[in-house]
């Protein structure tokens, strides 16, 4: 079946082929004719956003709990460049999404003409691939071909940019099932050789670790099961990377809690000391590794990464596995099952009991107060008071991101959506949203930063106007708070630049965006208010004033090995060397 | 308190020191990428390099198959063999990218290089840049009274020999290709 259609249809038909149910948006010249379309159908879904870089955040959120493909219409010239943020952002999280751009006339590109910007150019370095459509009859498979890119492989954003004569022009309608096969076909199978060595190693190690990343979520909800599988096989000790939080239940026994610089001192202990480690679907971050030469030194090292690149970038590992987590975690278990594979046990009962000394140094321990809430209480009540229900929680970027991923627990993949990469702030707020569409039944709740949440509130009315019951649960510390922490520790306690001023009254905000809004100030109140923010039918403004001088722990300064982690302020003075300051 | 019994400050290097401080071997390498012949491809390449830091000695790119759309990308580069190693994964893994050779090390290889130079001058220093370009099998590709255009072909270090010969004997102006290179035998 091919037919004839405008351009504009073109884009239409070809997100509905793909099975397309919502699109985060905002209008502008270069896409008039789309948006015309749109007009025109109700299969698709179109949410108005405020500011172009919330709707890349929202089909963020969107794409990460649901699995599925987040999907972005903007406008030339400003409306690509305020999505940059938010594509470098699901570049470096390997979120998949679709962006398709407007652009000036084909006759004018290269005139300066009115809202142009060299789109592809600017979008080049923060995208998986890129397009320029010059001529409508190749649109419908460049489409098609933009959701094969962003899905396949290691998921990332993908950008069309399609200029307005493009989308005016009639040619004929390539269905998905006629596009050209891609010639990008990433392996999805891990070498037998390889995963035989790693099954063997596993076999004799005393002191093994699995370090899961954001890839097992992008693997699939069957890949946690698999490796949920792989752990209680093994009884290998697991920790996660702040992205892969979820793929392994918090509740499971094998759990370590999550590792890095701000990581439990139990899982980064193990992963210094450990004689195997077992690298699935993370890579060796900065904030993971801390000190290169001295990271996890006796140990060998598996990775298990679909992108080749991940393999020997900064670790130089034992055994590399390029290949789909859920694929080669069903092939090792498989392979584990029918050599009747058994784990040393007398190694392992040893490393459980060392894990057991480290863990009973309780890491996340801290001093509360009868009259000031604590960063940490706030959110060890949200857990308890929400635990068990039906949810999903985004944050922003900072202490209180840190202090989300050690307090709330994570019993299934796609429920934890945070700026891990990037860092940004501003994306907690826009990503609820996101889910929150996907997931019109559930509580939603934004863990926030007084600072970050600012940087993007316009999308309140978005949540307003689509009835997104968003829960905007904001600790407030008048604060940037990981900025204020690193000054004290690193910059002399010169608090340069690093408090909020003249903040709104958020309750009023609330009111003024025709929601509620709530302030707390004293921790007797805390269970009351958290329950009627739950109970509220609509999106939720908490105000939540803590503790101004709370630093986060335990902490791994700049530049020095997991086994020199600081679990509280004591440990701070001058540990810190001129050299460590210079990192960030 | 700190329940570990560690010396605090003992660190001085960078979190970031990702090479081998013992073995920072530099390698040569020439790689032949084979890509979809899309506008912007190149740029891609390039800004691949620039942005993760790797060095380009050289680079050439042309169409090579027009029926299937495949230009043929060649890039002299220097690195640690680490560095080689994740330059030509980076490569591979680009979405128009279809191959990565790395002809150093997969087998014997042809290099060649065309150059452009002119060379001007009277007298006993134009008939010795003559008598050399006949040495070095160059090839007068124009002729004034005063000056000669050389056309070589050869390897990168022959081209450089030359021009370092004729540069006393009045070089003006040079243009190199880069290098085209094909792996030996089938």
């Amino acid at each position: 079946m091919t037919r004839q259609m405008t351009g504009a249809r073109m884009v239409v038909q070809a997100l509905k082929d793909q099975g397309v149910e919502v699109v985060f948006g905002y209008p502008g010249g270069a896409v008039l004719p789309i948006y015309d379309e749109i007009f025109q159908q109700n299969d698709i879904r179109h949410i108005l956003v405020r500011h172009e870089q919330g709707a890349i955040h929202m089909a963020e959120g969107y794409a990460r709990s649901t699995g599925k493909v987040g999907v972005a219409l903007v406008t030339s010239g400003p409306g690509a460049t305020n999505a940059v943020t938010g594509l470098t952002d699901a570049l470096l999280d390997s979120i998949p999404l679709v962006v398709l751009t407007g652009q000036v006339p084909t006759f004018m590109i290269g005139t300066d003409a009115f809202q142009e910007a060299d789109t592809i150019g600017i979008t080049r370095p923060c995208t998986k691939h890129n397009w320029l459509v010059k001529d409508t009859e190749k649109l419908s498979e460049t489409i098609h071909q933009a959701f094969h890119v962003a899905s396949h492989g290691r998921p990332g954003p993908v950008l069309i940019d399609i200029p307005k004569d493009v989308q005016f022009a009639t040619g004929t309608y390539t269905p998905m099932e006629k596009s050209r096969v891609s010639h990008y076909q990433p392996r999805v199978k891990g070498d037998p050789e390889a995963i035989a060595a790693m099954v063997e190693m596993m076999e004799t190690a005393e002191r093994p670790v699995f370090y899961t990343g954001g890839g097992v979520i992008n693997s699939g909800v069957r890949a946690s099961a698999l490796l949920r599988e792989f752990v209680a096989a093994t009884g290998f000790p697991i920790t996660s990377t702040l992205m892969g939080l979820g793929a392994y239940p918090a509740s499971g026994t094998a759990w370590l809690g999550m590792l890095g610089m701000h990581g439990l001192y139990e899982a980064n202990l193990a992963m210094h000391g450990c004689d195997l480690m077992i690298n699935i679907g993370a890579r060796f971050d900065d904030r993971i590794t801390g000190r290169i030469p001295d990271f996890s030194p006796k140990s060998r090292k598996v990775h298990v990464d679909i992108d080749p690149s991940s393999i020997n970038k900064v670790i130089r590992v034992d055994v590399g596995i390029v290949g789909d987590i859920a694929h080669v975690l069903e092939e090792a278990l498989a392979l584990w099952k029918s050599r009747g594979s058994r784990v040393n046990q007398a190694g392992l009962a040893k490393w459980w009991a060392q894990i057991a000394e480290w863990r009973a140094v309780k890491c996340l321990t801290y001093k509360n107060s009868a009259s000031v809430i604590k960063p940490q209480y706030a959110l060890e009540r949200l857990e308890v008071l929400t635990k068990g229900m039906d949810r999903y929680i985004t944050t922003e970027v900072g202490q209180h991101q840190m202090w989300a991923a050690q307090y709330l627990g994570f019993e299934a993949p796609n429920r934890w959506m945070t700026s891990g990469g990037l860092g940004t702030m501003g994306y907690g707020l826009p990503a609820s949203i996101g889910v929150q569409i996907a997931h019109p039944d559930s509580l939603v709740i934004n863990v926030a930063g007084e600072a970050s949440w600012l940087m993007n509130m316009q999308e309140m009315g978005t949540a307003m106007q689509f009835r997104a019951p968003v829960k905007q649960f904001i600790l407030n510390n008048e604060r940037l708070g990981m900025v204020r922490q690193w000054q004290e520790l690193l910059h002399g306690e010169r608090y340069s630049q690093s408090w909020s001023e003249s903040l709104p009254d958020f309750v009023k905000l609330a009111e003024a965006f025709g929601c509620k809004g709530i302030q707390v100030t004293d921790p007797k109140d805390l269970d009351d208010a958290i329950m009627e923010m739950i109970r509220y039918d609509g999106p939720f403004i908490f105000d939540c004033r803590v503790e101004k001088h709370e630093n986060c722990f335990p902490m791994i300064p700049s530049g020095k090995p997991h086994n020199e982690m600081l679990l509280g302020d004591a440990d701070t003075q001058g540990v810190i060397s001129d050299k460590g300051a210079v990192l960030v | 308190m700190s329940p570990l019994n560690i010396k605090k400050s003992a660190s001085s290097h960078s979190a970031y020191e990702l090479r081998d401080p013992n073995a920072p071997v530099i390698e040569t390498h020439t790689l032949a990428v084979i890509v979809e012949n899309e506008p912007g491809v190149l740029a891609r390449v390039i800004g691949l390099f620039t942005a993760r830091g790797y060095n380009i000695d050289s680079l050439t790119v042309a169409e090579v198959d027009h029926s299937s759309h495949r230009s043929r990308i060649t890039v002299v580069t220097t690195g640690t063999p680490e560095v080689i190693v994740q330059i030509k994964a980076q490569l591979a893994r680009m979405v128009p990218v279809y191959e990565v050779h790395d002809l150093t090390v997969e087998g014997p290889s042809v290099q060649r290089e065309l150059a452009l130079m002119k060379v001007a001058g009277k007298g006993e220093a134009r008939i010795e840049a003559l008598r050399l370009a006949e040495i070095f099998r160059a090839h007068v590709v124009d002729s004034t009274l005063e000056s000669f255009v050389f056309e070589m072909t050869g390897t990168p270090e022959k081209i450089d020999s030359f021009a370092e010969l004729m540069r006393p004997l009045g070089l003006r102006e040079m243009a190199r290709t880069g290098v085209a290179a094909l792996s030996r035998g089938v």
